[in-house]
């Protein structure tokens, strides 16, 4: 039979030629005419498949899957002030969202307030500012936080804006055990790619690693962090890069958090993982179901987690934002709709969707609100749904998703041989991985081997994007005045003292977390509880690769 | 030997964003241009010293964030003050065409929005240094 098909590809293909030489993958990786058993002969069903909610996970890790329940559909969205953002929220959740996420602004990702000059010409851009306490009891006003769960896009003072969230909801009579949300809390992809860091390593991980501790004790149902490939992939990283670096920086946190005395099997079961989903829909299906496999096996092998949610990769996806283009923006419609497919086709536990206009500028109502229907749409009429990892088997599937698991294996080990994580970032390794693939993606467009359909192919002259969300510059100026009123109705005495406290406890081995509860309490504002951190921990500094 | 141009490719703000900078970078050194990167979040003071200091011809500058209104103008007040507007400077990241009319009055000469291929770039390059 065999032989029979090669003959007739060859004689028509002398005929006929293939459109291309080579064809590759998203992430240029060479594809074979056909897939046939022979790909798949050494991969064992149960030993390296299994069953969906069982080990290794590389079917999924409910054992219904969508049958039980859909996804998480959560769009992240924030901009302006707290009072603005609220409202989103609340339109969001009238339209059949099931879960918020916030977009903070980059001066509170950063860590200062809207009146540091560092903070010019950025508050409220990128997400909703916040500076203190009273900032997040508007944006959360009448929304209940024992009923929604909350995913916040917060990194290096992550736990400063967690004690926030809990002392609002203690304001709304919600104790801390029945929160359910998420921080992301992950600092090292922050080094790698998206910059948003403040300390230097070692701090930071102790304040991760705090996290973890005071979590476990209190906040019982809590996502303590979401380590994320999906700025690794945005700043242009192959698929099995983003997911090798992405559980490389989650072995640095388990080996952290073991290092300081944890029990692994009373932490990892809370840790999250955030990926992106990309156009090439095979590649990324492959990928997420590897993803699953390796983490179960490095929770089981390398850290010996015994307790089966230690050893599930549970994760968050959202779309590839650098894929959308500003040419023709409705066809970002499309795009988004097949990466979502590739999201749910691989077994995705909550969803962001893009809109078709953030190329341009941040979403109007309206696009986020096609970009949800989408989600709808797959969910409740594609029928693909109806069955768990329906592409498991796929010859093709199958043998990418083992190719994209060795792949991020040899990254692993080579970062273990450097010496972990931390060191392989300070070595500049990974960014330079991350550049090289960049640089190779944007040139292969450039060159035309790679179509973009309206940017390199089917251009389309002159037309303009029309009803772009544009935030107010009177934004920083409401912010600060509101900031200075918050500052001038303080008991001043509570606030220095809460704000000694935190530099007496940064100074031990002690957690932070019930300081930072004190202080957010007093309305010392997120600005100068980091400053006090900034003088006793120090400043990161980019390691400049290019 | 005629003196390489040399350019200064640098991210004011506090956008992490550099895919799009460290491309351009890159390209542009393919290019044979002297290309000095300044890496993130910098101020426009920071970027306004390292530009006279690296004595370029050119500024390139990205932002993706939306507060290049602002910041660009800071930059470009700045190199007023230290008398250093001989120095070509251009833009690119997420801007609004509406904000481009703006950019422009403030001496900026050219913004490059998404999807601009480094060909175009190179093109400017060669268009405003023949004039030295």
């Amino acid at each position: 039979m065999k032989k029979q098909y090669e003959d007739l590809v060859k004689k028509l293909i002398d005929k006929y030629p293939e459109r291309q030489k080579e064809f590759i993958t998203g992430s240029s990786e060479e594809v074979e005419r056909l897939y046939t058993p022979e790909d798949t002969i050494d991969i064992d069903y149960d030993k390296d498949i299994g069953y969906p909610g069982l080990y290794p996970y590389t079917r999924g890790v409910q054992p219904t899957m969508y049958r039980g329940r859909l996804w998480t559909m959560r769009q992240y969205a924030g901009f302006g002030t707290a009072e603005e953002s609220n409202r989103r929220y609340k339109y969001l959740l009238s339209q059949g969202q099931t879960g918020l996420s916030i977009a903070f602004d980059l001066c509170t990702q950063i860590g200062y307030d809207s009146d540091d000059p560092m903070s010019a010409g950025e508050v409220g851009k990128v997400g909703v500012a916040i500076d203190s306490l009273e900032d997040m009891e508007i944006l959360f006003d009448g929304i209940p936080l024992d009923k929604v769960s909350t995913s916040m896009t917060i990194n290096a003072p992550a736990a400063i804006i967690l004690a926030m969230y809990i002392a609002v909801a203690e304001k709304q009579g919600v104790t801390p055990d029945k929160l359910k949300g998420t921080i992301q809390n992950d600092i090292l992809k922050e080094y790698i790619a998206r910059g948003t860091y403040i300390f230097p390593p070692k701090p930071s991980m102790r304040l991760i690693t705090n996290i973890f501790e005071y979590c476990s004790k209190n906040v019982p149902y809590w996502n303590t962090i979401s380590v994320s490939g999906y700025h690794i992939r945005e700043a242009g990283s192959t698929a099995a890069e983003e997911i090798a670096f992405t559980l490389a920086d989650g072995i640095a946190y388990v080996q952290a958090a073991i290092d300081t005395g944890l029990e692994v099997d009373n932490f990892a079961p809370r840790i999250s993982f955030f990926f992106n989903a990309h156009n090439d829909l095979f590649e990324e299906v492959a990928k997420f179901r590897a993803a699953r496999r390796l983490w179960a096996r490095i929770m089981k092998d390398r850290f010996d987690a015994k307790n089966p949610k230690s050893q599930m990769l549970r994760f968050h996806i959202q779309t590839a934002g650098s894929t959308l283009t500003a040419q023709q923006p409705d066809n970002n419609i499309s795009r988004v709709t097949i990466q979502a497919l590739a999201a749910v086709l691989g077994g995705t536990q909550s969803l962001h969707t893009n809109s078709r206009d953030e190329a341009l500028a941040l979403p109007t109502e309206d696009s986020v609100r096609i970009a949800l229907r989408t989600q709808q749409i797959l969910g409740y009429e594609s029928g693909v749904t109806n069955t768990a990892d329906p592409l498991a088997g796929s010859y093709f599937v199958e043998k990418m998703t083992r190719d994209i698991e060795k792949q991020a294996e040899e990254y692993i080990q080579r970062i273990d041989e450097l010496g972990g994580m931390v060191e392989a970032i300070e070595k500049g390794y990974v960014q330079k991985q991350i550049q090289d693939s960049a640089y190779k993606y944007q040139k292969q467009i450039e060159r035309n081997e790679r179509i973009i359909v309206g940017l390199n192919k089917f251009i389309t002259k002159g037309e303009k994007p029309k009803n772009l969300l544009k935030v107010d510059e009177k934004v920083e100026l409401l912010q600060v005045e509101k900031l200075h009123k918050v500052k001038a109705d303080r008991d001043m005495k509570k606030v220095h003292e809460s704000l000694e406290k935190i530099r007496e406890i940064s100074r031990t081995e002690g957690n932070l977390l019930p300081v930072f509860l004190e202080a957010v309490k007093t309305y010392a504002t997120l600005g100068e509880i980091c400053n006090v951190l900034r003088e006793e921990f120090g400043e990161y500094e980019e390691q400049l690769v290019l | 030997m005629e003196k390489k141009i040399r350019i200064l490719i640098a991210k004011p703000g506090l956008d992490g964003h550099d895919r799009g900078a460290k491309f351009v970078a890159r390209a542009l050194r393919d290019a044979g241009y002297e290309i000095i990167y300044t890496g993130i979040r910098q101020t426009p003071e920071q970027i306004v010293a390292s530009a006279i200091q690296e004595d370029v011809d050119f500024l390139g500058m990205s932002i993706l964030s939306g507060a290049h209104n602002v910041l660009f103008k800071k930059v470009m007040d700045i190199l007023k003050k230290e008398d250093a507007e001989d120095i070509t400077v251009f833009g690119g990241g997420v801007i609004p065409e509406d904000d481009i009319p703006y950019l422009k009055s403030l001496g900026i000469k050219e913004i490059f929005t998404p999807g601009t291929s480094s060909e175009k770039i190179i093109e400017f390059i060669e268009n405003n240094a023949s004039k030295e």
